[in-house]
């Protein structure tokens, strides 16, 4: 097993690698406005502009940009914002953003799994009943209609039904409720559906048929062997919801005004601050490689046919 | 070829050389069976799914008729103050917006937009991806290279590779289409791949394979057949994710110039006078989810339909 933990660490490094150096290629193509504040950029004549640019290493050939980044980013230093907290260093911000989104995402992670889960469990157990039509119709309904139309519906017309605040407030914990709520729209239906289509999967196996021949009650054949089993699949998202919590939602934290890292990216692309949306973009496609790779070492440590035959092979 | 089998002696003469014979081998157990008859006869079953194929074909003809024939132009400001914000009435069907453009032409337009621009995507995406899937899967050699390919792409956060190009390329209908596809079709071609694997590997296709038929026949009725109606599905389930997607992109401030009549711009002109003038909002987006709801769904119920476990 060991070996296999090391072969597919060495695998996800080459492929965070390969991401940055990807995405870092694309973002050269940045418009170089984006450069600059915009009183400078309307200050400035033509040539003072490249001057400015050929001084900050912009101009220079993609490789040699990619070297100085990565020893940059090795010495801890993310460079400034440009635009939306001028000259303001980037790793600064982001302390104070991602605490923001980190709360949010993990209550709504709870949320989403508290509420999920259960319906699942209580979908395939109701198998073709009423309350089986129910949820896979509010996934339906959750899955193929835009996010932002009913996450805007929920903020207009939910905070007016229980009379809660339309934006977020850090004092007033009452305005807390709806954007954590929102967040786990989509998620609480993920959970629900998969859930419910591996418990349903799992119990029409044989071995499932054979424990009910031997006599064991329902009950005991659901917490042993079903759920534990329909349970492996969804373990494999888990770190990858956790890390990307703190990525928050883009729109949630636009919607509300939550100060966070979703709402950073929003305002960096429309205040165009090319350091701000370089880095944030590499954070959230890092972050997602790590997500798989953990949900795969996951996998290893808590499913015993995978941790079997991989240690014998 | 003296063995013995239960106990007889095989001989030559026990057996007789038959012609090869199309009719007789595409005889099976069922009688008359034909995959895309119970694909559609088992489709059709549900009535939901006769209603639903019925609404896209309804909204779909009508949004592209009805530029065809209206002589209301959706962009016709209007500057008499008393048309505009007006709310439903006779001559507006759906009201008019702060400019005093006609809602019910400009829903009817935008959604024919929408719908050219999803499809067009669906059928880059889904046509490139199925292609090289099917290459992916019948060339061994190109396996590593693909799926090093498919990790990175997949790796990029889906919003993420979306806010990226829409912000290095300037908002346009093509960026929308190059960005939604240039990212979709190594998903739809590791789909495929798959699906070739398994199909390929099955059993009774080896077994046909070791009857002798001819690898040609095998791929055009055993493995075809099941990679169109996988193409129809996946194509049906791209189009509500596209539209979404232009929502989405209009809302960050990165979707199509606001001249450009579509769903999502509606959707976000129409939310930003929400406060005082919701239907504003509220009727587009209502045709917005009518479309795709029922592309989800019949592409959902497609895909059920057309797994032949799901036939008798």
């Amino acid at each position: 097993m060991k070996k296999y933990i090391l072969k597919r660490s060495l695998q996800s490094v080459v492929t965070i690698c390969l991401v940055i150096f990807a995405v870092f290629m694309m973002l050269r193509m940045m418009p170089t406005s984006g450069y600059f504040t915009r009183d400078d950029y309307l200050n400035m004549t033509e040539e003072m502009r490249t001057v400015y640019l050929k001084n900050l290493g912009v101009l220079d050939p993609p490789l040699t940009q990619f070297k100085n980044f990565v020893t940059k980013l090795a010495q801890g230093d993310l460079g400034r914002s440009i635009t939306v907290y001028p000259k303001l260093n980037i790793s600064t911000i982001l302390k104070e953003k991602i605490g923001y989104s980190a709360a949010f995402g993990l209550a709504s992670m709870v949320i989403s799994m508290g509420i999920g889960m259960p319906m699942g469990m209580l979908m395939a157990r109701k198998k073709d009943k009423f309350i089986d039509h129910l949820g896979t119709g509010y996934a339906v309904i959750v899955r193929s209609i835009p996010s932002l139309i009913y996450l805007f519906l929920v903020q207009v017309w939910v905070s007016k039904i229980f009379n809660l605040p339309m934006l977020f407030y850090k004092n007033r914990p009452e305005s807390w409720i709806l954007p954590a709520l929102s967040l786990s729209l989509s998620s609480i239906a993920w959970y629900a559906i998969w859930l419910r289509r591996f418990m349903v999967d799992e119990e029409n196996r044989e071995y499932i048929k054979f424990a009910k021949v031997k006599g064991f009650s329902q009950k005991y054949i659901m917490r042993k062997h079903v759920l534990r089993n329909a349970m492996l699949p969804i373990a494999i998202g888990i770190p990858s919801d956790l890390l990307l919590i703190i990525s928050g939602s883009l729109i949630i934290e636009n919607l509300y005004s939550i100060p966070g890292m979703g709402g950073l990216l929003i305002s960096s692309i429309k205040q165009m601050d090319n350091n701000l949306v370089q880095i944030l973009v590499l954070i959230y496609s890092s972050l997602s490689v790590i997500g798989v790779f953990l949900g795969d070492l996951l996998v290893v440590l808590v499913d015993p046919r995978i941790r079997l035959s991989e240690s014998e092979g | 070829m003296e063995e013995l089998y239960n106990g007889i002696k095989l001989t030559e003469e026990l057996f007789e050389k038959i012609d090869y014979d199309e009719k007789t081998s595409e005889e099976g157990g069922y009688s008359n069976y034909s995959y895309w008859k119970s694909t559609l006869r088992t489709f059709f079953k549900s009535k939901l799914s006769i209603f639903l194929v019925i609404l896209i074909v309804v909204l779909m003809s009508f949004s592209f008729l009805y530029p065809m024939f209206s002589k209301v132009d959706p962009n016709q400001i209007s500057l008499d103050m008393d048309l505009w914000n007006t709310k439903s009435n006779s001559a507006n069907w759906f009201g008019t917006d702060g400019l005093g453009r006609d809602i019910w032409a400009r829903t009817w337009y935008g959604t024919r937009n929408s719908l050219v621009i999803a499809i067009v995507i669906a059928i880059v995406e889904v046509g490139v991806g199925s292609i090289v899937g099917a290459l992916w899967g019948y060339v061994r050699k190109l396996d590593t290279i693909m799926l090093e390919l498919y990790n990175i792409i997949t790796n990029i956060p889906s919003t993420v590779y979306l806010i990226l190009l829409s912000y290095i390329m300037k908002p346009s209908i093509t960026t929308i289409i190059f960005a939604l596809a240039s990212r979709g079709w190594i998903s739809e071609a590791k789909f495929m791949r798959n699906k070739i694997l398994s199909l390929r590997e099955n059993e009774y296709n080896i077994a046909s394979q070791c009857l002798g038929t001819p690898v040609m026949r095998i791929v055009s009725k055993n493995i075809i057949p099941h990679l169109i109606s996988l193409i129809i599905m996946e194509a049906a389930l791209t189009i509500p994710y596209s539209i979404g997607s232009e929502v989405f992109l209009g809302f960050i401030g990165l979707g199509l110039p606001l001249d450009t009549v579509t769903l999502g711009n509606m959707v976000n002109q129409g939310r930003a006078n929400f406060m005082l003038y919701p239907y504003q909002m509220l009727y587009p987006t209502a045709v917005l989810c009518l479309i795709t709801v029922s592309f989800y769904l019949v592409g959902n119920r497609f895909a059920d339909a057309s797994d032949p476990k799901n036939h008798l």
